[in-house]
């Protein structure tokens, strides 16, 4: 034995350091359990040498990265500058793409809606001229299209074709000074003339100072100028004023909101309805009626009917007579017994003719004229608590004393 | 036989053993070996191939001559490597174990100083440790690991070829005993 460890000494101490080994090889994948002491030992040694070099390398090799780092930075400011650019503007052409879209489908929508036979068109272009104006359409006679015919979009007019050519079409905006179109307010149903003024407000124009408009009052068109089918909306009262004679209003279209890139041209208008809006106010705040005042009628008012003309004075008369004789008016065969019309008061009150004499004098008294009627001098005086009786005559005021010769009317 | 195996084999006993590495030298050197095979690949991705601690085994026991110094050196430095890696603790032991005490058996026979034979020599040291690392892994860990014979001769000659001028800063580092 001592001649073979000392023969085969080296490939003793081999094998059996590799058994050792494969022991603790064995042992770490039958027990599934690690040797974290010289792992920890190993991770111990190394990782403060490892962090050492970390830091050395940040502090040298890393200020040297990050100085030609820093270099390239203002090249790759500018091209991040430039391709943020492109971003922006790509961003914004999408965002018109979907404006358009929308724009083209709420157009659609309108044009499937609306009565009037309309043709979609597209703004291409904008017409010469300083003050003017004027737009160019792709949709011209070939599709139909005429001078004279309104364009409007879904949110109100925009102009009208001035010019129609096989391809395309001149449109003036609503804008141009030399634009003019009847209108209508929605709440106080005044009417007046659109007149474009050459930037983004409108003027109406031809309201008189007594007319009331108010501000944010909706205008639409009112047809009358034969171009724009009634009922389309126009805009938006923005600012109002007395002028020397007309009104100064000025309102913001609502067509052009935005810029009107995408058109209906109106082919066959139907007029439509201003759509109802809110009824016009008296201006001043009117407190609603006390409960009790509403439900019952006030000591010393006028009954109904008592305000109303002579002839309804009549009727009440004539029918209070025949229920006090007991008749119905409408029945009865022709040649029947009527009431008794002469026991009927006055209209004024006066008393039947024939129940009193007249009274006869030498001279003849000067016709005295009938008082008003007790609801008439009820209705001009509110401050009288007297009812109104219809029925009972009426009190005459007492005779003037009669003159023993009356003066001979004179001839002035 | 030529004329040159022969001076190879005559030459074989080893001429170095006047020269010793410091211990200092002996624990650092396979040290930043490990090291650099954890950290340098980080920024270096491609130098994943070199395998620094077989080398640097390699060295010791072709330079030392020892079989049993060399076997455990071999087995420190697998064991260090072990520690740092995901496998169990003995597997790259005992394959730098066989590869320390296989080149110390060699380096008695042979001219370790010659640039050849360190070549050759790095080049089938570094083939045997990779082929033997897949079969310790097949055989005790039942890892179905592929063993890519081409890519293995191929990092073996690169291997070798960075053995050659690194046994050259190494020898400078020895002094004299």
């Amino acid at each position: 034995m001592d001649f073979f460890l000392s023969r085969y000494r080296h490939l003793t101490v081999l094998l059996i350091v590799i058994a050792a080994q494969l022991l603790l090889i064995a042992y770490q994948v039958k027990t599934n359990k690690d040797v974290p002491l010289i792992r920890v030992w190993a991770v111990t040694a190394v990782t403060p040498v490892e962090t050492g070099l970390e830091l050395a390398r940040r502090y040298t090799w890393g200020f040297v990265e990050d100085y030609f780092v820093l270099l390239g930075v203002r090249s790759q400011n500018e091209s991040l500058k430039r391709e943020n650019g492109q971003l922006k503007i790509e961003n914004n052409y999408l965002k018109n793409e979907l404006a358009t879209a929308d724009r083209a489908r709420a157009l659609s929508v309108f044009q499937a809606r609306s009565p009037s036979k309309t043709v979609a068109a597209r703004v291409i272009g904008n017409g010469t001229g300083a003050n003017s104006k004027v737009v160019f359409v792709d949709r011209g006679s070939t599709s139909g299209v005429e001078s004279g015919m309104a364009v409007v979009t879904p949110d109100g007019i925009v102009g009208k074709v001035v010019d129609a050519y096989p391809t395309a079409s001149l449109v003036m905006l609503i804008t141009d000074p030399t634009f003019a179109a009847g209108v209508l307010s929605q709440k106080n149903r005044v009417r007046g003339t659109l007149k474009g003024q050459g930037h983004a407000e409108c003027l109406v124009d031809y309201v008189q100072n007594e007319e009331r408009v108010d501000v944010g009052e909706w205008f639409y068109t009112s047809g009358d100028d034969r171009i724009f089918p009634k009922g389309f909306p126009v805009g938006q009262v923005a600012a109002v004023q007395n002028g020397k004679t007309f009104k100064e209003i000025y309102i913001t279209p609502s067509g052009m909101t935005g810029g009107a890139e995408e058109v209906l041209i109106v082919l066959q208008g139907v007029h439509q309805e201003v759509p109802a809006g809110e009824l016009a106010t008296p201006g001043y705040r009117i407190m609603p009626l006390p409960a009790e005042a509403a439900s019952e009628t006030p000591q010393g008012a006028p009954e109904p009917g008592a305000m109303g003309t002579d002839a309804d004075r009549l009727r009440a008369i004539y029918k209070q007579a025949g229920a006090d004789q007991k008749h119905v008016y409408g029945e009865g065969v022709p040649g029947s017994k009527p009431p008794d019309f002469t026991k009927i008061p006055s209209v004024h009150g006066a008393p039947p003719t024939t129940s009193a004499p007249p009274q006869v004098s030498k001279v003849a008294p000067k016709p005295t004229p009938l008082p008003p009627p007790k609801a008439a001098t009820q209705a001009s005086d509110p401050t009288d608590d007297e009812p109104v009786e219809i029925d009972k005559p009426a009190r005459r005021p007492p005779p003037s004393p009669a003159p023993a010769k009356a003066p001979a009317p004179t001839d002035q | 036989m030529t004329e040159y195996t022969e001076h190879l084999l005559r030459e074989a006993p080893n001429k170095d053993t006047g020269n010793r590495f410091r211990f200092v030298w002996l624990v650092v050197i396979p040290l930043i070996a490990v090291l650099s095979q954890v950290y340098v690949p980080r920024f270096v991705g491609f130098l994943t191939y070199l395998e620094l601690p077989l080398l640097i085994t390699v060295h010791f026991a072709l330079s030392r001559g020892g079989p049993i110094s060399a076997l455990f050196y071999g087995m420190f430095i697998g064991l260090v490597q072990d520690s740092l890696s995901h496998q169990p603790i003995g597997m790259y032991g005992i394959v730098k174990t066989l590869v320390g005490y296989f080149a110390a058996s060699v380096s008695m026979r042979f001219d370790v100083q010659n640039p050849v034979v360190t070549f050759i020599l790095s080049f089938f040291f570094y083939f045997f440790h990779q082929f033997f690392y897949w079969v310790l892994a097949r055989a005790l860990l039942g890892e179905a690991i592929l063993f890519d014979v081409q890519q293995t001769l191929t990092f073996g000659l690169l291997n070798a070829a960075v053995a050659l001028p690194l046994f050259r800063i190494l020898d400078k580092l020895k002094v004299a005993s």
